[in-house]
């Protein structure tokens, strides 16, 4: 990292090349009880201007992915391993000092609840210009306020000059929220994480602090990863989706081929677990069936199998075989399932379509 | 602001006056007579007559009672219109049963010295076991946290009598590298004051570190797991920034209050210590004056440990409001 921290832009990335790209990431944390296997071999890229969804249960490994990604895990515990681009710049073997030049500055990250993720003692206006101030070295405290002041505005915030001086337990949740988004957009990253954004926040919240994101990342051409569980919300913001099963990824695809021809079992779970509006008001939610699966003693073969009501339709792959992504359907549609093509598209029509739980 | 000081003031008063009325109402609960003990094995009914209307011990316990606070504040004039009468000026606490000593004297003399033992001590448990705790905290799982957890283990179980009995037999006994504890006014000669207090602090402030580094240690990896430290690294803080600006004043929230408690509680009398190195300090002259009934020495240090302990309190609350601007609403 030689750039100055003013110059946040790598000059050896356009913008046509993805500005993040994860090669083979695999995050595992050598335990008591034996290795926790957090994310398994995990590939992916995000554009500036596109919002990528990783959905998933708890314990999917979503959220140790986003970490890794900005670095916030203590490289003494955790074994990282495969290739994190971040704007042509790999972070897996970074220093902690290489690292936090971009933590904040490159890459920004929201947190799922506003209240603790804020810190209780110090005034909003304060905590923002903090985050400035420490990529911007010279700026005059006045500038760095003055900067707080103006994101705050930038955000929603009604009288950003006042509200500075106020403290986190002043805000409402929403309020809370925004004020997290413009200290994570302070130093205009070109990545954004969010993880779970709305999911501490009144539902009547939730849209506004999606829209607002919407509204940013036009403004600010960054790249975003929505980290959620809502398909609701991935439904709104998302241009590509990214379903993880067992710390790996087990559907990926564009938001329409995912949520509207979704063709993974456990996509199918997710979906049929979710209230629709459009269809049959009578039809039941179908939860999927058992817990997530322990990450120290994953299921042999598909993750997946034992919570899944197509194991073993072809051979005893399904036991025994980890599946790879393959494309199906359509171009960049991708799926990790031993089902053959038409037993899916089978069951896909008789089974799923018709309860139809697909989002709208 | 003005309103939770006020309130807290007031709450601190009417506890200290509670406390005052209890112990009096105790000391005279107990069936025994000051005046006889004073008065000695050979004692007619006329002396005994005679040394309670001196004391002022034949007037009823509510009047005594309000004789006593009305000294404290204005003074008294002992048996009025007899052949004893003495004035005691504010702030006047009676005279000692033993030897006619007026307690404001006694106090005079002790109060500093337990004053002197305490806050040596509290510097060092402060320092050494704060920062050795946050430091075993921040390294934890390293040998310097493994030998720090485990020096603090045996502090925490070892007791000042034996602590202290050690240091004075390795230190002063044995060796000679150390003359016995004594007292000498910090005004008087600062330095022969830091020399005579030394094996106190040290036996109370190692003692005391131990529970500190420990306390320290637990609230600081506590603090660690918090989100908005998390957040402050995810800003691209240093390291050192978010232990010290964020970790840290967090972590120290709850270490200002038991500290506060702690220092307020020892002020009044921190009898084992006082007794194994000989000073006469607070602690060591109110159980002497327990022992003896010596009513007038007993209410006044109790009221002085119960302000101590109160006027604690109200700093610690201050102190909180202080930091976490959460409390100031409320």
């Amino acid at each position: 990292m030689t750039a100055p921290a003013s110059a946040p832009n790598s000059p050896t990335t356009t913008d046509k090349d993805p500005y993040l790209r994860v090669n083979d990431l695999r995050v595992q944390f050598p335990t008591e009880d034996g290795v926790v296997k957090a994310v398994d071999g995990v590939s992916f890229s995000v554009e500036r201007g596109k919002t990528l969804g990783i959905v998933g249960e708890s314990g999917s490994g979503k959220s140790v992915t986003s970490l890794t990604i900005m670095g916030l895990h203590n490289t003494k515990r955790a074994r990282i391993s495969g290739e994190i681009l971040v704007g042509g710049r790999n972070v897996v073997g970074m220093t902690e000092e290489q690292t936090r030049r971009l933590r904040g500055r490159d890459m920004a990250m929201i947190f799922q609840d506003p209240l603790s993720a804020l810190h209780p003692y110090y005034k909003v206006g304060a905590q923002i210009a903090e985050a400035y101030k420490v990529h911007h070295p010279n700026a005059s405290k006045a500038e760095a306020k003055k900067r707080a002041v103006d994101m705050l505005g930038r955000v929603g915030i009604p009288q950003p000059a006042r509200r500075a001086d106020s403290y986190p337990h002043e805000f409402s949740g929403g309020m809370r929220q925004r004020a997290m988004i413009a200290m994570a957009l302070v130093n205009d990253p070109d990545l954004l994480i969010a993880d779970e954004p709305t999911t501490a926040l009144d539902v009547t919240v939730q849209a506004q602090i999606l829209d607002l994101l919407e509204d940013l990342q036009r403004e600010f051409n960054s790249a975003i990863i929505m980290i959620t569980h809502d398909l609701g919300v991935v439904a709104q913001v998302a241009d590509e989706v990214l379903v993880m099963y067992g710390g790996r990824a087990v559907e990926f695809g564009t938001v329409e081929q995912v949520m509207r021809r979704p063709q993974h079992p456990y996509t199918w779970g997710l979906l049929a677990s979710v209230p629709s509006l459009h269809g049959d008001s009578d039809a039941d939610l179908v939860p999927i069936k058992g817990n997530p699966p322990s990450l120290i003693n994953l299921p042999t073969g598909c993750a997946f199998h034992p919570r899944c009501r197509y194991a073993g339709r072809n051979g005893d792959r399904s036991f025994t075989e980890v599946p790879e992504l393959h494309q199906v359907l359509e171009r960049g549609h991708l799926v990790a399932c031993h089902l053959s093509e038409a037993d899916r598209t089978k069951f896909y029509a008789e089974d799923i379509a018709p309860s139809a739980g697909v989002a709208q | 602001m003005v309103r939770f000081i006020t309130r807290r003031v007031l709450v601190g008063v009417a506890t200290i006056i509670a406390i005052s009325i209890i112990v009096f109402g105790l000391f005279f609960a107990v069936p025994s007579s000051p005046a006889k003990v004073m008065c000695g094995k050979n004692c007619d009914p006329a002396s005994i007559a005679a040394v309670e209307t001196r004391l002022g011990l034949r007037e009823p316990i509510v009047e005594q009672y309000t004789s006593f606070m009305k000294g404290v504040f204005v003074g008294r004039t002992y048996a009025p219109g007899t052949a004893f009468e003495r004035q005691c000026d504010a702030p006047c606490l009676g005279y000692s049963f033993r030897n006619d000593e007026p307690v404001t004297a006694i106090l005079k003399r002790t109060v500093p010295v337990t004053i002197s033992i305490v806050v040596g001590a509290a510097i060092l448990w402060l320092l050494i076991g704060v920062s050795l705790g946050m430091i075993s905290a921040l390294r934890r799982g390293t040998l310097f946290d493994k030998i720090a957890i485990g020096i603090s283990l045996t502090g925490a179980s070892m007791q000042v009598f034996f602590f202290g009995l050690i240091l004075l037999y390795g230190l002063v006994y044995a060796t000679g590298w150390l003359d016995f504890p004594s007292y000498t006014p910090f005004t008087e000669n600062p330095l022969k004051w830091a020399q005579g207090l030394i094996l106190p602090w040290v036996t109370l402030g190692f003692l005391n570190s131990a529970i500190y580094a420990r306390l320290s240690r637990a609230q600081m990896l506590e603090t660690l797991s918090e989100d908005y430290v998390r957040t402050a690294r995810a800003k691209g803080l240093p390291l050192g920034r978010v232990y010290t600006k964020h970790a840290l004043r967090a972590a120290i929230t709850p270490i200002v209050t038991i500290a506060g408690l702690d220092i307020g509680a020892s002020l009044g009398g921190t009898f084992i210590t006082e007794t194994i190195f000989g000073l006469r300090g607070l602690g060591k002259e109110t159980v002497e004056a327990v022992n003896f009934l010596n009513l007038p020495i007993v209410v006044a240090t109790v009221l002085l440990a119960a302000v101590f302990i109160v006027v604690a309190n109200l700093i610690v609350d201050l102190l909180y409001a202080v930091i976490d601007p959460r409390v100031r609403l409320s």
